[in-house]
This record gives C-alpha cells, structure tokens and sequence, in this order.
C-alpha cells in the first residue's frame, strides 16, 4: 500500500488549519506556506500521474479496512488525470492571487483555497460514493467562503444564492444514497459495481431512481439544462481568480458522472441501461445552445465567460453522453481544455476589469497595454470557441469525429458547429468593444480631472504570466495532442473495462465465494 | 410504523420544499433545515425500520440486529446539515445587512445598476 495516494488529501488538510489559525496575521507567510504546499501538491500529482500511468488501478485502504466495509481511495488513469489538472491550476491560480494581491483583500484565503483543494482532490480519488458526498461538501464550504472573498453587497447576495441552490442539491444527494443503499446495500462504487448488475431489469426500478437523483446532482455541479441557473450569477460575481479555480469545479460533476456510469451503472447494469444517453444529451444539446446565446446576449465581461463556461459544459457532456471508449476519450481531452482556456479567460478578466474598473461592455479610454490585453483576450477567445491553433479546436473536432452515430449526429454536429460560430460572433463583439472601439476614444479637453485619480500601473510580468502560462499550456495541449490522447485513450479504455477496478478493490476480501453471513443480502432484501 | 415515518417524511419534505420557494431569506433557510430532516429521517430508515433491536451483531444466534451503517451515515449527515445552517444564517445575514432586503432572487436591474 502506497500512501502518496492520500498526500493529495492530507497535505491541504494539515496545512489549511495552519494557515487559518498561526498565519492569519502575516500574510508574506501565509503566501509562502500556501505557494510551497500547492507546489508540493503539484510535484506530487504529477508522480501519481506517473504512477498510475503503467495502466493498474492503485487502492489505498484507509484504516486498512477490507473494501467494502472501508473507504477506499483508488488512483486511475482518469483520476491520476483530474488530480494532476486541478493542481496544474491551482498552481497557476495562486500565481495570479499572489501577484495582484487578490488574498489581502480579505481574510483567510489561503486556508479556504487549502480546503478547497482537499475536497476537489477528494472528490477525485475517493471510491466510496457516502465519502463523495463527504469531499462534495468540504470542497463546497471552501467554495462558499473564497466565492464571497473580499464580500461586497452583490456578490453576498449571489453567493447566499449559490449557497442555498447547493445546499437542496446536498439534501437531493443524500436522498439518492439513501435509495442506492436501501436498494444495493452498499455504497462503495466497486461493489455496487457487482452488486447492480445483479438485480433484475424488473425490479431495478428503485435503482433506476437512485441513479435518476444522483445524475441530476452531478448534473447541478456540472451546470447542465435544467439545473445551470446557478452558474452564471455565481461566476460572474466571484472574485475573477476565484472564478478561474472554480472552472475545475464544474468538472468534478463531469468525472462524478463519467466515474459512476462507467462503474456503478455501467453498460453492463440492465436496471439503468440507456440512462445517460436518454437523458444526458438532450440536456446537454440545450446547455449548448444556453452557452451561445448567453455569450452573445451578454451585457458584462463576466456573464459572458460564465455563459462560455455553460456552452463548453454542454459540448463537453455531448461526448460524454455516447457511453463509449472513444467518445469518452474526447470528451477527456475536451475536459483537459476547457478547464485551462475557461481558467485563462477569467484571470484576464480579472487584470482587465481591475484596470478599467468596471466590467460592462461599454467604450472606454483605452487601456495602458490594451495591445498585450486584446492579444491574450484573442487568445483565450479563440481557445474557448474552438478555432485552430489552440487545442479547442482539437478538441471539438475529436468531439465530432466521436458523434458520427447517424441518430446523434445531425443534432450534435449542428449544435456543436452552430454553437461555436455564435460563441465565435459572441466574443468578437466583446473584444471589439473592449479593446477596439476603446481605440477610437478621445478624451476631450478639459475632462482630465475625472481621471485625476492615478492611472492604474501597467501590469507587471508576473500579473501576466498566469494568463500566459495558461494560453502557454493550450498550445501544448495542441502540439502533444498525440501523447495527451494517447493517454486519454487508455483511460476511457480503462474506464469501460470495470473488472480491474473492481478486482483492485475487493479482491484480498476474497468475497463473492464467502458472503459475510451477516450483511443483510441486498437481492434477498428486495423480496419483501 | 412505516406508514408514520414515510409520511413523516413526505410532510417534511413537502414543507421544506414550500418554504424554498418563498425566496425569503429566513423561511429558506427553515425549509432547508426541513429538508435536512427529512432526509436525515429518510437515511435512518434506509436499514429498514427495527425496534428494540440493537445495531450490533450477536455472537453465534440469529438475534435480531438493526443495520449500524445508516446510523453512522445520519451523524455524518446531521453535523454536516448543521455546518451547512450556520454557514447559511451567517451569509444570509451579512447579504440582509449589506444589501438591507432579505430576497434570495436577485434583479438583474439592480446588478447592472451596481456594476456600473
């Protein structure tokens, strides 16, 4: 048993509560220990990445319970994969807090990034569907307190909005494994795994509605059709760094749903057979079509990156819906790409609404550097709306490529091509108007005391670099499209082949020989 | 029993549910406390409803047990609920004072207006 499985979890968890209680009065400190632990965690994701990259399913057993009765920690491709993305952005992230000063804005940023951080790893790698939930809501009390930081009366109010939408999805989650328990009688994944297949197509139909409520929490998280509501207002007034991590966030609604349909209620579960691609995709083909329209509708900077968040989410759950290995493998790299290209938008948000001072898209005298803004602004646009060179463009074309099933294509291809042509018209109309249009501005004569007050600094390299190293990391995304998709490709395989997930993590109980005569038998249970 | 605990929790639930949809600070914030209830309740019956049985195993003997797990999953289930409420009542308090209403829907007008 290795432990670096659980260094992810406990590093933030140890060092969050320093941060919170020894170095809440120095904040040169708190940024020293707060950038050193996500380095650590960073260099540590990326050996698990390696680690797990050799294609077998590592499980970490805590207390060393046996697996059923235990939580498991499991580390996959898929979740070496997520784990290795959210510290890459949290690292860059935090670049960009440090630098411009986001953190002394208010109080304890860095201990609520901290466990932030615990829970989004925790959520990755937990194999337990109770300890799920358990992760959902640490990383969901973090997202509350960093989603205020620095307060303000709007965004108190959005954040009580986003507070209370989240709290009826944590009662809909317990109410889904409260069903899933009373059904199966387990709740760690690798076993409902065994155990979901068994019970009847008939008399699936409890399990059917457990998978029904799970999926529709997974899909508040991931900020799909019926349940997107909440995203916009809460992303538009976070504070932009904030914002720029919580990009990961929505995908850990994405991995929830890619993590059970392919395990619990795979392929080979007859009880909930036909689920996803049922209901998933028509509800992503609306959110796509959301995502557009919001773009181009949008009257601030901020609202139209979320709606770009919401389209991407949409394209995104497309691939995903299919149920197969390939479809999945896109749908990973399109993952991989609308995390970085979402988080980089957000942070040039963040140095361009500083600068301007508001984030309506109206003309305004021009910017310091409005040269370098627009090109990064031209960067991260074209990234999100999928044009070449940058990896969206990858992206949506694998994307395609894996929706050639004649039944989905005509909507898919449509939705998908329709969609970026007006999220394309979207952003070029905002960055006209932001960075364009500002050009043309003359300010009159005998107007300059308005602008009395100092001009804002230009921005110094290292408030940019983040935003770079994020377009940096697209453009890699794009060049190593082959090794990246190679990767992606094992892990949907893995993915769709359950039986070394499930050996790993029951295999030493010895169980389906030797049932434990005291568990309660979920089938016999069904009887009555 | 089962009659009076289903429907003790439809009846949470249904309130809960209500006293969402008010969009008042305070009654939402009862109507998710319902809710917790109710599914606080609602996991708690999940191991099928047993009185007077332990949630331990006898040694040797088919004595009647009552299913431990679910009653773990409530205390987790209870203090993360009672966590969440008092995150919940600080936020809606520091939003009625900030903004001096206690509306949870927020109009856009008033956005925009405070953005400009």
């Amino acid at each position: 048993m290795n432990h670096w499985i659980i260094a992810p979890v406990v590093l933030p968890a140890l060092l969050a509560p320093l941060l919170g209680y020894i170095m809440r009065h120095d904040i040169v400190l708190a940024r020293v220990a707060s950038a050193a632990g996500t380095v650590a965690l960073f260099f540590i994701a990326l050996g698990l990445a390696f680690w797990a990259a050799d294609g077998g399913t590592h499980v970490y057993r805590l207390g060393d319970w046996p697996a059923p009765f235990g939580i498991v920690l499991v580390l996959d491709r898929l979740s070496a994969m997520m784990v290795l993305l959210t510290a890459t952005l949290a690292l860059i992230v935090l670049w960009h807090v440090i630098a411009t000063g986001w953190d002394a804005k208010g109080r304890h940023f860095h201990a609520l990034y901290q466990f932030q951080l615990m829970g989004i790893f925790g959520a990755f790698l937990t194999g337990d569907a109770f300890n799920l939930f358990v992760f959902f809501e640490v990383l969901l009390i973090a997202s509350y307190g960093l989603m205020v930081h620095s307060g303000g009366k709007v965004r108190l109010q959005a954040g009580l909005q986003y507070l209370v939408m989240n709290l009826a999805g944590s009662t809909l989650f317990l109410f889904a494994l409260g069903t899933m328990y009373a059904t199966t009688g387990t709740l760690n994944m690798a076993d409902l795994a065994v155990k979901v297949p068994l019970i009847p197509a008939e008399e699936g139909a409890m399990v059917r509605v457990a998978a029904v409520l799970l999926l529709i929490v997974f899909m508040i998280k991931a900020a799909l059709f019926p349940v997107q509501f909440w995203l916009p207002g809460t992303y538009a007034n976070a504070p932009a760094p904030v914002a720029a991590l919580f990009a990961i966030m929505t995908k850990v609604g994405a991995y929830a749903i890619i993590r059970l349909h392919t395990l619990a209620y795979g392929p080979q579960s007859s009880p909930t057979a036909g689920l996803v691609e049922e209901w998933l995709f028509p509800a992503a083909m609306v959110t796509v079509a959301l995502g557009a329209i919001g773009v181009l509708a949008a009257k601030r900077l901020m609202p139209l990156l979320s709606f770009s968040v919401i389209g991407s989410m949409g394209t995104l759950m497309l691939a995903v819906a299919p149920q197969d290995p390939y479809a999945t493998e896109t749908a990973l790299y399109y993952l991989v790409h609308s995390t970085f290209s979402a988080a980089a938008l957000f942070l040039l948000a963040d140095l361009v609404i500083s600068r301007r001072g508001t984030d309506t898209l109206s003309v305004r005298p021009p910017l310091l550097q409005n040269g370098l803004f627009a090109a990064l602004f031209f960067g991260g646009a074209i990234a999100m709306a999928g044009m070449p060179p940058l990896s969206g463009f990858l992206g949506k074309l694998l994307i395609l490529d894996a929706l050639r099933d004649p039944t989905l294509m005509p909507w898919a291809w449509s939705g998908i091509l329709i969609g970026s042509l007006v999220t394309i018209v979207g952003f070029a109309r905002a960055g006209s108007i932001l960075f364009w249009k500002s050009t043309a501005v003359r300010v009159p004569e005998g107007a300059e005391p308005i602008d009395a007050e100092p001009r804002p600094a230009p921005a110094t390299a290292a408030e940019v670099g983040p935003t770079m190293a994020l377009l940096a990391l697209l453009a890699a995304l794009a060049v190593l499209a082959g090794p990246a998709t190679e990767y992606m490709r094992a892990a949907g395989t893995q993915l769709f082949e359950p039986d070394g997930y499930i050996d790993a993590v029951l295999t030493p109980v010895e169980k389906p020989e030797a049932p434990d005569p005291h568990a309660p038998d979920p089938l016999a249970e069904e009887e009555h | 029993m089962e009659i009076l605990v289903a429907s003790a929790i439809g009846v949470l639930t249904t309130g809960g549910v209500y006293l969402i949809l008010r969009l008042r600070a305070f009654p939402v914030i009862l109507g998710l406390s319902l809710l917790s209830y109710a599914v606080n309740v609602f996991l708690f019956s999940t191991g099928r409803l047993a009185i007077n049985a332990p949630p331990i195993l006898q040694k040797y003997g088919d004595a009647t047990y009552t299913d431990p797990l679910p009653q773990a999953l409530v205390l987790t289930a209870i203090v993360i609920s009672f966590g969440m409420t008092a995150v919940l009542v600080m936020f809606s308090l520091g939003a009625y004072l900030e903004a001096g209403n206690d509306t949870i829907d927020m109009k856009d007008a008033e956005t925009e207006d405070d953005a400009v």
